[in-house]
């Protein structure tokens, strides 16, 4: 669609996935009638300077910087800043810091995912499921602030190591808490792929073929629900992934439908890896105790609970990184939107772009303007509203 | 204590604004919403427009795209509406002060009423901060 | 596995890749001249089935160097196009034509964070800086300083 055609069309905003955040531009919807004709995405509302910043930082310091990038996946970055910083030294790791820092990763993920269920639940109309979700969130954060201080931002990867062990009185805790996640992630796998309303909702919509996935380098469950079997816990294994047994989840349809499944589907993977590390994890030391970092360059990656994160540093022999550069998997994710909204209904428009699940930190929100006269046609509730209303009909017709 | 101040304090609807964050704030904050801590039963519920407001919740850096717009949101609010910063960040900037992007803290832009810091504030302590709001209106009048 | 993969691209490239770099089993640098760099990423992308993960451009004082990752899922390993930019003509080709919408964002934050220009991208304009961001002055670069 060139600009001056853009001129003509229907503008709609596309709401926040939270749902009480103010304006930004983020996503604009032209619409013709109900039908999604096109999309343009503008962000920048997060933008903090990271990288920059980074410059001016100590490795240690750096660690606690790129943490704050986002808060959904705040291990995801410093893991892979730190496999970064070890992979221009060519250091090993010890044993036991690898098991520690699977068991949190995989519990970030969990935690993700469930975060990312009680969304889509709220947008669909489902808030039962969105207080429930976050209901058997909170025994995960319980775990967190055990093991690691803090609920979130845990401060537990460091280049060489990690900074805390988990102590031997914990591990029988954890081992509880997962095994009391396995009935409730059980009830939410028959809540949500079981149900004929849902079914109406999420399939056949927002379908993203594999060759779209493909063309946009779509990465983590956006791309693995479109039949792309990539993984980086499977195709470069870091941490303890290797050492354990456990499937990569993929899905073929690439619809919201195949994006939940994947998403429910990985929850039993993660018990499954935390519980296996639980038994396994040897003693030892947690930290290689890295002194200097020498001129080079290194790039760490990681599996995020959004797909492949990775770092690049380069170093000059000096305590601070020359450049880091950093890319977070839903900045390749993200775009997909494009080829998967349009040609769909407006009312889908928010589950659609909420199953790419862009980290919260690139998530701003869209305006809906009326070229014409200026003036907001849909505000961003009543794009959540328009998504609500219509599972309540589809439902009444069941 | 005058009425309007004891009605204002007994139920605040607040409205969320977050400028420049990492997000962290913003869902412990809707953290609050939920079956452990749920926020409602002290009448406490979250608008969806700022003109219903007597509280805004502000997380974030307040950087340079986020902060006419924190200026307008706070102008729309009708007065009296108590401002919260949520966060190291929105009450310094935190980590992230010095960077290119990152404007002013928030009470350079508008004028705040309670700081809770943390990196997040685990939400007993946004809970805290949101009735200390409510003891400030009362020990005013 | 891997001596294949090394193999197939001398085959494929030969001299186009003026220097090789193994830093180890899975992390391979490529040095190539600018005018070069469709040609290598298009081998990569399309005939070896690699896939984009993300391109890194750097501010050396003397000249620009820009460095594109590309993933081979299969094997694990991680093959980076290295490419130098004169600092007088910071301009290079873009590789949206080439290997698809994947290079678009970031050749945009490239082209806004360091003033490099992206002969052929569909969308050359601004990413992550507000509208009022001054012209000319480029945050990644060595001589901007954060106040």
């Amino acid at each position: 669609m060139n600009d001056k055609e853009k001129l003509r069309k229907t503008i709609i905003p596309i709401g926040p996935f939270h749902p009480l955040q103010e304006e930004p531009e983020f996503f604009k919807l032209y619409v013709e009638g109900e039908t999604v004709v096109d999309i343009d995405i503008n962000i920048g509302y997060n933008h903090r300077g990271i990288e920059k910043l980074s410059e001016a930082k100590s490795y240690d310091q750096a660690a606690f910087l790129v943490e704050r990038i986002c808060g959904i996946c705040s291990n995801a970055h410093p893991l892979a800043f730190s496999q970064a910083v070890e992979d221009l030294l060519g250091v090993e790791v010890p044993e036991r810091a690898l098991y520690i820092r699977t068991i949190i990763a995989e519990l970030e993920r969990i935690h993700s995912h469930l975060l990312w269920l009680g969304l889509a639940g709220h947008f669909l109309g489902y808030n039962t499921v969105f207080m429930w979700a976050w209901k058997y969130r909170e025994p995960v954060l319980d775990i967190f602030e055990m093991v690691t201080g803090n609920r979130n931002h845990y401060g537990m990867n460091k280049p060489g190591g990690v900074r805390k062990d988990i102590a031997e009185e914990d591990i029988p805790k954890i081992s509880k808490m997962i095994a009391e996640l396995i009935p409730a992630v059980d009830m939410f796998k028959g809540a949500v792929l079981d149900d004929p309303v849902l079914h109406a909702r999420l399939k056949g919509v927002g379908v993203l073929k594999k060759e779209d996935a493909v063309e946009y380098a779509a990465l983590g469950p956006v791309a693995r629900a479109s039949g792309v079997n990539i993984d980086v816990r499977k195709d470069e294994p870091y941490a303890a992934y290797n050492l354990v047994d456990w499937k990569v989840i993929i899905e073929n349809d690439g619809d919201c439908f195949a994006k939940t499944k994947v998403r429910i589907l990985e929850l039993y993977e993660s018990i499954e890896i935390i519980r296996q590390c639980l038994k396994k994890i040897p003693k030892g030391p947690i930290d290689a105790r890295l002194k200097e970092v020498p001129p080079g360059e290194g790039i760490g990656r990681i599996e995020a609970p959004r797909g492949e994160c990775i770092h690049y540093i380069r170093s000059d022999g000096s305590n601070s990184p020359v450049r880091h550069k950093i890319r977070a998997p839903s900045f390749m994710s993200v775009p997909t939107a494009k080829a998967s909204v349009v040609g769909q209904q407006v009312a889908d428009a928010t589950i659609i772009l909420a199953s790419v699940d862009p980290c919260y930190c690139c998530t701003e929100r869209m305006a809906v303007v009326d070229r014409k006269s200026g003036k907001e046609v849909i505000s961003s509730q009543g794009l959540v509203r328009l998504s609500q209303e219509k599972t309540r009909k589809i439902s009444l017709s069941f | 204590m005058s009425i309007s101040s004891k009605a204002f304090t007994k139920s605040l609807w607040a409205f969320h604004v977050s400028v420049g964050s990492c997000n962290n704030c913003d869902i412990e904050m809707l953290d609050l919403l939920t079956p452990r801590f749920d926020v409602e039963r002290f009448g406490i519920v979250l608008v969806g427009s700022v003109r219903h407001a007597d509280l805004l919740l502000v997380t974030g850096i307040v950087n340079r795209k986020g902060a006419p717009r924190l200026k307008k949101v706070y102008e729309q609010a009708s007065k009296p509406c108590l401002v919260v910063a949520i966060g190291v960040c929105a009450c310094g900037q935190g980590i992230f002060r010095g960077g290119y992007n990152s404007y002013d803290p928030v009470d350079k832009v508008i004028p705040v009423d309670v700081y809770v810091p943390g990196c997040p504030p685990k939400p007993e302590a946004i809970l805290l901060g949101i009735n200390k709001a409510i003891e400030k209106v009362k020990s005013k009048k | 596995m891997a001596k294949q993969l090394i193999f197939d691209i001398k085959e494929r490239l030969g001299d186009i890749v003026f220097q090789m770099e193994e830093k180890s089993g899975k992390r391979i640098y490529l040095s190539v001249h600018k005018s070069d760099l469709r040609r290598v990423a298009s081998v990569l992308h399309n005939d070896l089935g690699a896939r984009f993960s993300t391109a890194s451009g750097m501010d050396n004082i003397k000249n620009f160097e820009i460095l594109y990752h590309f993933s081979f899922d299969d094997s694990g390993k991680i093959i980076s196009i290295r490419t130098f930019v004169d600092k007088d003509l910071p301009s290079v080709d873009s590789l949206v034509p080439v290997i698809g919408s994947g290079a678009e964002w970031v050749e945009r934050e490239m082209h806004e964070l360091l003033g490099l220009d992206f002969s052929g991208h569909p969308g050359l304009k601004r990413l992550l800086l507000p509208e009022d961001w001054p012209q000319g002055k480029y945050p990644l670069r060595r001589d901007f300083k954060n106040e």
